[in-house]
């Protein structure tokens, strides 16, 4: 008995051990980029992980050197506006296609599927040219319609979820005289936090993220994102603005983690809810 | 008794909305010639030039001709504009034929409606029949649009896109592009060269694709089972701990890293050469490139694995592994035969969905290598470039569109056969009304 209580014994040693090892794998690069932009000097190097001299000034840069302010106001203006417009998107379709039955429904759903599955920048000519044609090249408009148009191809989500909650009560609603708005807002979306929480903060993180678009639409300086604007910073080969760059990493990933800390619960219900009825 | 409804028919057959109006529904009456007018009009002034665009992608090339002194540009046809322009024109002119064949339908049955002595519907009546038992098609419509002019329209160019030349030396304006059939497709996969970037670039992405989906998934099995342990402390410190690559935006995360493995400047190195050991050249070297991408794209990946795991977990039946410890089931068989089976069957299209992802995972190769190191074996393709990333290259960067088409378009088929595997599979298509 004492051989196996100390195997056990052993074991659980062996696991603090190694998911000790497996937090610092994981908070590293994180600490790494808190410390640096509290760094002296520019450069990338540097003797230790913690600064000898801690300063401020790498803040101040930032908003003294870049647009750093507007880039800010841009990202979370495209991002917020994004959200919305995919969000509603995707739970109007998921509720057409869930409680619904029309013609043509299937092939339309199939159709969708389908179509989410092009590489979306693989169109990045046609997008371009199309929005040359109406006149948005350089307009955040532009990058909200591009990268909130295609949400309705995430329908599946949704109309998964959906399907799970029972009829039942939307019967008695309509008995009530609910229409097919009320049974929408009033019964079905307060039904679905987790995965309006889900879908929304995903969807606000991605667009935040968005690079490829952003850096082929937006032109000018004033207009860019943080994401192209941080990215500049440090693209070039020699890149001596480095802890500057991670003064702006803080910056932007301070709020992003707020937000998944504030809603880890609801997050994650939104994510399994996704895995077990998709 | 009157043929109503033949006379309705035909009279919406010569003109949109007079069968209507013959039915006596004004107001939809005149919104339909009112629309008929409109369309004719469209087709008459742009139809026949769309066709001509879309057939022959412009004539005239740009050129200068001398005007009195001086020599002046003309403008010729912009091949690319022409087609885009060309494929919207003949889309809206089928939808509007489409309606039009409805439009002869709709007076059809109004007339038959009559010939049975019943009333027809007012304007009112007609929007709130639309409002009610139209509603699924009216809130997809707005979706459906968007979905049409930035996903549909796009794909079919590029497409389109791959039968013709269009590249770097037929470059409109300055040039014409012409249709040339499936010249680029038998260029790509017989030009010896474009052919072995095409094999070697095509064999990495299915590596990365196994490796990186492999490496997350079973990543996070591992730290879930460890942390879920039942005599574990502080479970929830660890797994919020563990939630931070998931919380911080994936570009960051990625440029931060690619600063991280800096050879030269990078921490990892500097802190290697404090025990001695001169670090490896991790974005330089081919091999440790892509031995790198992966290592950061587990860091990347494996708190959503872990996450959705351990919610699988949770549901699994305590007394199923009770059963098997009276049986005397070792650690290990109780893992083969009750938790892997129970994850795998809740998780396999996510898996799947993962895999597909992660064949075209742009962000993650982009923002780390570039692609790089460069490969002088290759076309416009380093070490670490996967197919969507050539194909960036070769498109955005060195202007060979049509080359780019065709792998879009191979790229396609690879993920949609995977995709249609796991959609398959998913409940919520299969369904339907089993359910509740």
């Amino acid at each position: 008995m004492s051989a196996y209580r100390f195997r056990k014994g052993l074991w659980l040693v062996i696991s603090y051990i190694l998911l000790i090892l497996i937090a610092i794998f994981t908070i590293y690069p994180a600490l790494w980029i808190v410390f640096s932009s509290f760094r002296e000097g520019t450069s990338l190097f540097s003797e230790t992980l913690i600064p000898e001299k801690w300063t401020l000034v790498h803040y101040k840069e930032l908003f003294e050197q870049f647009e750093f302010g507007k880039w800010y106001v841009n990202s979370l203006k495209i991002s917020l506006i994004t959200m919305v417009l995919s969000v509603l998107f995707q739970l109007l379709s998921g509720y057409a296609f869930s409680r619904f039955r029309f013609k043509s429904r299937k092939s339309i759903m199939s159709g969708l599927f389908v179509i989410g599955l092009f590489p979306s920048f693989l169109s990045l000519t046609a997008v371009y040219v199309l929005l040359l044609n109406m006149k948005l090249l350089n307009t955040h408009t532009a990058l909200i319609m591009v990268s909130s148009a295609g949400a309705a191809v995430g329908y599946l989500l949704v109309k998964g979820y959906f399907d799970t909650i029972p009829k039942s009560l939307e019967e008695a609603a309509i008995i009530d005289g609910a229409s097919n708005w009320g049974v929408f807002f009033r019964i079905l979306l307060p039904l679905s936090r987790p995965l309006i929480v889900y879908m929304a903060v995903t969807t606000f993180a991605g667009t935040f993220s968005e690079f490829i678009f952003a850096q082929t639409v937006l032109r000018t300086e004033a207009k860019q994102t943080l994401a192209v604007g941080l990215y500049n910073m440090v693209s070039a080969q020699f890149s001596t603005q480095f802890t500057i760059f991670a003064a702006g990493s803080v910056l932007v990933s301070i709020p992003v983690v707020l937000i998944f800390i504030i809603f880890q619960r609801l997050l994650v219900e939104g994510l399994t809810s996704g895995a077990d009825k998709g | 008794m009157r043929q109503y409804r033949r006379t309705a028919a035909v009279l919406s057959a010569v003109f949109m909305g007079l069968g209507q109006l013959y039915n006596r529904q004004y107001a939809k009456g005149i919104a339909f010639i009112v629309f008929y007018a409109t369309a004719l009009f469209y087709a008459f002034t742009k139809l026949e030039h769309a066709i001509w665009g879309i057939v022959t992608l412009g004539e005239t090339k740009q050129h200068f001709e001398v005007v009195g002194k001086i020599t002046k540009k003309v403008p010729g046809d912009h091949s690319i504009f022409l087609m885009i322009q060309g494929l919207i024109t003949i889309f809206v002119v089928i939808l509007a034929v489409y309606l039009f064949i409805m439009n002869i339908r709709d007076a059809y049955q109004g007339g038959k409606l009559r010939e049975e002595g019943k009333p027809l519907n007012g304007i009112g009546a007609t929007l709130k029949f639309i409002a009610d038992k139209k509603f699924p098609h009216l809130i997809i419509t707005i979706p459906l649009v968007f979905v049409f002019f930035f996903s549909v329209l796009p794909i079919l160019f590029s497409v389109l896109i791959a039968f013709t030349n269009y590249n770097n030396t037929h470059e409109p304006p300055g040039q014409l592009v012409d249709w040339q059939g499936f010249r680029a497709f038998k260029d790509l996969l017989g030009l010896s060269q474009w052919a072995h970037t095409f094999l070697g670039v095509f064999s990495w992405t299915m590596l990365w694709a196994v490796l990186s989906t492999f490496t997350t998934f079973f990543g996070g099995f591992a730290v879930a089972l460890l942390v879920q342990q039942r005599n574990i402390r502080f479970k929830s410190f660890f797994r919020a701990i563990y939630m931070i690559p998931f919380a911080i935006p994936a570009f960051l995360s990625l440029l931060i890293m690619r600063n991280l493995f800096n050879a030269e400047f990078g921490p990892i190195n500097s802190m290697l050469l404090k025990f001695g050991i001169e670090g490896p050249q991790w974005l330089s070297d081919p091999v440790w490139a892509k031995v790198t991408i992966v290592i950061v794209n587990l860091w990347l990946g494996f708190p959503i694995s872990m996450l959705l795991i351990i919610g699988i977990l949770t549901t699994i039946p305590r007394d199923l592994y009770e059963a098997a410890e009276v049986d005397g089931a070792s650690a290990f068989y109780k893992f083969r035969k009750i938790t892997f089976p129970s994850v795998m069957f809740s998780l396999a299209p996510i898996v799947i969905g993962q895999f597909a992802g992660n064949i075209n995972n742009f962000n993650v190769i982009y923002l780390m290598s570039g692609g790089g190191p460069v490969n002088s074996e290759y076309q416009f393709a380093g070490h670490t470039d996967i197919l969507i990333t050539w194909l960036y290259s070769l498109s955005i960067t060195n202007g060979r569109y049509n080359f780019a088409a065709v792998v879009s378009i191979f790229l396609f088929l690879i993920i949609a056969g995977f995709a249609i595997l796991s959609f398959r599979r998913t409940r919520s298509f299969r369904e339907d009304d089993m359910l509740r």
